[in-house]
């Protein structure tokens, strides 16, 4: 191996992070994602996060009572508006809320009510009414839309989430030994994979991605991590990490965000490395991360504690990162679906509805909530059990398209969204 | 549907149908193709991995123990601070403090434990001669998966899948469906040992002390949507929810019981009443009610041809002919769900013969394959870890209920290619030196050598890079 890959300290973080269950991806166009470009980061929040706990409705009269034991306590909410709070973990985007730079979409839902997190995923990330409507994810169809260009995508994870597969060819890279340029193996198996049409054009953007992801970590450096290991341990930080700071999450029942600096720091580093890509002169200008851990069924309140930490600090990082380039920015987080309104018997929620969404960005106009509260009575709960969903995903990312990203109507509602018709895009955002 | 040549079906059998060939194994299947796989279809189930042999309540006691020692030493350590009043947690702070000793040992057991399980798997699958009863075997580990993302499931996994998995892989889908969904792993993974049922004794006894228990759909769902009938299969939120009322009562034996880490059936949390699900009424009952349903299920046709497309997705293509897949759902009717059935229906099947590879192997499958092509096999998990981690297979890590993708698009991915190619590359400076590569082409892949990948083997500089090639060519890649 020639000595070019960056330091082991740089991809460590990164792989800490990976420990975590996060998992970024990047859609950029070249032609559009210098400094000025507009830029989209969608938070995918996995396993149905509860709305309730992220903004917890203190205001309304039945949220005590239907939350018991794992209602956010009003005096350690952080406090929106005379209904609603935040999580006591978002301090960062409670931050950005008092400057009109973070907003709620509280009783926010994707068109599937089967409460599968596979099927509900499914219909979050490819955008269509109903489950195996497409297999190729709406941000990819984003791209296709936005023109010609040299489109650019990225994922780094070793899977592709589903939100950007499609017909533009997404990378993906995660962190590895890197290339020795030296040996004549890539070039013969390309040779090999001539024919081969899975393998020969992931293989050949897997050895650019390689390239470009080893200039970008060598230019964006952050601070090396303090467990630095090198060679083959390499590869066996992440489970480490995960032994470290996965397994308490899951299961402590009171945790505290104090005890996950670690996790924290290195969510945080993940989100301003992640800016960093973005700043660059022909990096992405679309960017998806995702975030595992939310099927809270037992146990939520330690549990959620941590995972909106991280989500928190991965926000917090993308903040920083992107300096001026915040105020040409939306970040959107969403998840497949929220959670029963009623507490269950094991200290946690069941699969539910309508969850909540956090809007955020330099470019975003100050306002109230994003659609309408259904409220917590007896009589308003979808089923009698869930958050009634009030507003239509697919609404709030046509919007996003539409205002931000100046994504053309008329292709958003024909080839990005397509029957969406029932679902109006949300206007005024930005 | 015409079928391939002996040669090409030979090679088919070892690396589609098995784990990939081990010097030797083409040549043996050469005979009579599907009779080499039909051979290994047996009655007493899949082989049995050569790990330490205990059994989950073996482990759920040791595992007790270790943390009542941790308990009383963090006692003792506050009562030395003077902190003696603060309520012990549950389970450790992340991070809190230098650990102890005995905390060191908690978290050491589950080291040992889960490694160990992981360890002898791998070798199992390197070293079987019997690789499709192999493949059949992980094939239902994973149908019905239990992912160490819960941490109290990690040390009883691979008993969950020696207890409940190995022993049935050719029996009655019936017989593995109860044994998954009473085993402690299963149950604590899907949070069914907590549920109680909301008007049962014990729930009004916790209410009459203030404190909220209730039901726990979380198994009840993932059964239904995962294990059984599947997604499309038209049920509803109240058919889940009155599933998991009829499982109320199924547990684990706890720390203080005699029968820890065992199921138990606690009629004091379960629900009481009938029950309608899916259209079927069942009378009130104890036990039996959660397993009534849980027959029925099993013996649904909709059952029948969600895990038969499974199956047919996982052996031959990402989207398998439906000729296919009604030829073994009409086998799994007519047999009541005999695993073994479905499987030589699976092996006479024309469809599953098609020279050409549709699958990409995962990266167990590859890394598997690669050992078994030079007759070796894992010597530690350090061997095994770090290369399954960077392609996003972590050792009994699955990310969901739902177990680890099965489709190409999955695993192929331009980071997972590059990662192949770097490890094939140590891999081949390991062992690459002492074999001749050209016979190594022919004994790994036979009939399935491409023209293109044989040349390129016989033109390699060295046998290092000759080794690689071979590896990362598309047909060993594919299936």
């Amino acid at each position: 191996m020639t000595d070019r890959s960056p330091s082991p300290s740089r991809r460590s973080f990164l792989a800490a992070a990976a420990s975590l269950g996060v998992a970024v991806s990047f859609v950029g166009r070249q032609a559009h994602a210098a400094d000025g470009a507009k830029k989209l980061v969608v938070v995918v929040c996995r396993g149905g996060m509860d709305g309730l706990s992220v903004a917890p409705p203190i205001g309304d009269a039945g949220y005590a009572a239907l939350r018991g034991a794992i209602a956010i306590k009003p005096e350690e909410a952080l406090k929106l508006d005379d209904t609603f709070a935040l999580h006591p973990s978002l301090t960062s985007v409670h931050a950005l809320a008092k400057q009109g730079q973070a907003r709620i979409a509280p009783a926010i839902a994707t068109p599937d009510r089967a409460r599968s997190h596979f099927e509900a995923q499914d219909v979050l990330e490819t955008g269509e009414a109903k489950v195996y409507g497409a297999d190729s994810g709406w941000l990819n169809r984003t791209l296709e839309v936005m023109g010609p260009g040299k489109t650019e995508a990225l994922s780094v994870g070793t899977t592709a989430p589903l939100i950007l597969r499609g017909k533009v060819q997404a990378a993906s890279w995660s962190p590895g030994k890197g290339l020795d340029e030296a040996a004549r193996l890539p070039t013969l198996l390309q040779d090999l994979y001539k024919g081969d049409p899975l393998l020969g054009p992931a293989f050949a953007r897997g050895l650019e991605t390689e390239a470009m992801a080893q200039a970008a970590m060598t230019a964006l450096a952050p601070a090396p991590a303090p467990a630095a290991e090198g060679g083959m341990m390499m590869a066996s930080t992440p489970t480490m990490s995960a032994s470290r700071m996965n397994q308490p999450a899951m299961n402590q029942p009171g945790g505290r965000p104090a005890d996950n600096r670690q996790g924290r720091e290195a969510a945080r580093k993940l989100g301003s490395t992640m800016a960093g890509f973005m700043r660059q002169a022909d990096g992405p200008q679309i960017a998806a991360l995702s975030l595992d851990g939310f099927d809270t069924h037992a146990g939520q309140v330690g549990q959620i504690a941590t995972r909106l930490t991280y989500l928190d600090a991965v926000l917090d990082g993308l903040h920083e990162g992107l300096g001026p380039e915040w105020k040409n920015t939306v970040v959107v987080a969403v998840t497949e679906f929220g959670r029963t309104a009623r507490a269950n018997g094991t200290g946690g929620t069941d699969h539910g509805t309508g969850s909540t969404a956090l809007v955020m960005g330099g470019a975003l106009k100050r306002g109230g909530i994003i659609g309408d509260w259904p409220t917590l009575s007896e009589t308003a709960l979808f089923e009698n059990r869930d958050l009634a969903p009030t507003l239509d995903m697919r609404g709030l990312f046509k919007g996003v398209l539409i205002d931000h990203l100046g994504v053309d109507r008329a292709a958003v509602e024909k080839k990005v969204f397509v029957d969406s018709a029932g679902a109006k895009a949300v206007t005024g955002l930005v | 549907m015409s079928l391939p040549s002996k040669d090409m079906m030979a090679a088919i059998a070892a690396t589609r149908f098995g784990l990939g060939a081990r010097p030797g194994e083409i040549e043996a299947a050469r005979g009579d193709p599907r009779g080499f796989l039909e051979d290994q279809v047996r009655r007493e189930g899949a082989d049995i991995p050569k790990d330490d042999g205990e059994s989950a309540p073996v482990r759920y006691a040791a595992f007790a123990d270790l943390r009542q020692e941790r308990r009383a030493a963090r006692q003792e350590a506050r009562m030395v601070a003077g902190d003696d009043m603060k309520p012990i947690p549950l389970v450790d702070a992340p991070g809190a403090n230098a650990k102890s000793e005995a905390q060191r040992d908690v978290q050491r057991y589950i080291r040992q434990k889960t490694t160990g399980d992981f360890l002898a798997r791998a070798q199992l699958a390197a070293d079987t001669e019997a690789g499709f009863r192999e493949r059949w075997a992980l094939f239902f580990a994973n149908h019905f998966t239990v992912s160490q993302t819960k941490q109290a499931a990690s040390i009883v996994i691979g008993p969950f899948e020696r207890e409940a998995i190995r022993p049935h892989a050719f029996g009655r889908f019936e017989d593995m469906l109860l044994a998954a969904s009473t085993h402690a792993a299963m149950l604590t993974y899907l949070d069914q040992a907590q549920s109680v049922g909301p008007g049962s004794p014990a729930a009004r006894y916790q209410t009459r002390k203030g404190r909220r228990t209730g039901l726990n759909e979380n198994l009840a769902r993932e059964i239904l949507e995962l294990h059984t009938v599947g997604v499309d299969a038209g049920y509803s939120q109240a058919d889940v929810t009155e599933f998991a009322r009829a499982l109320t009562g199924f547990s684990i034996g706890r720390a203080q019981d005699p029968d820890i880490g065992a199921f138990v059936f606690r009629a004091n949390t379960h629900e009481p009443g009938a029950r309608s699900i899916l259209g079927k009424a069942y009378a009130q009952g104890g036990e039996d009610q959660g397993l009534s349903v849980l027959k029925a299920l099993a013996a649904d046709p909709r059952t029948a041809r969600h895990v038969c497309g499974k199956i047919a997705g996982h052996f031959v293509a990402d989207d398998p002919s439906p000729a296919l897949v009604k030829r073994l759902e009409t086998r799994w009717i007519e047999t009541g769900g005999q695993l073994g059935e479905v499987a030589k229906a699976l092996i006479a099947a024309p469809e599953a013969w098609d020279p050409t590879p549709a699958k990409i192997k995962t990266p167990y499958e590859f890394v598997i394959s690669t050992w078994r092509a030079v007759g070796g096999r894992p010597a530690s998990f350090e061997r095994l870890n770090p290369i399954l981690t960077s392609l996003g297979q972590k050792p009994f890590y699955p990310p969901s209920p739902k177990g680890w993708p099965d489709e190409a698009g999955a695993w192929a991915s331009p980071d997972g290619l590059v990662k192949r190619m770097q490890w094939t590359q140590g891999f081949a400076a390991a062992v690459a030196d002492t074999h001749d590569p050209d016979a190594l082409a022919r004994s790994a892949l036979g009939a399935r050598l491409s023209e293109p990948t044989a040349r390129a083997v016989a033109r390699a500089e060295t046998r290092r890079e000759a080794f690689a090639l071979l590896v990362m060519s598309p047909e060993f890649q594919r299936r």
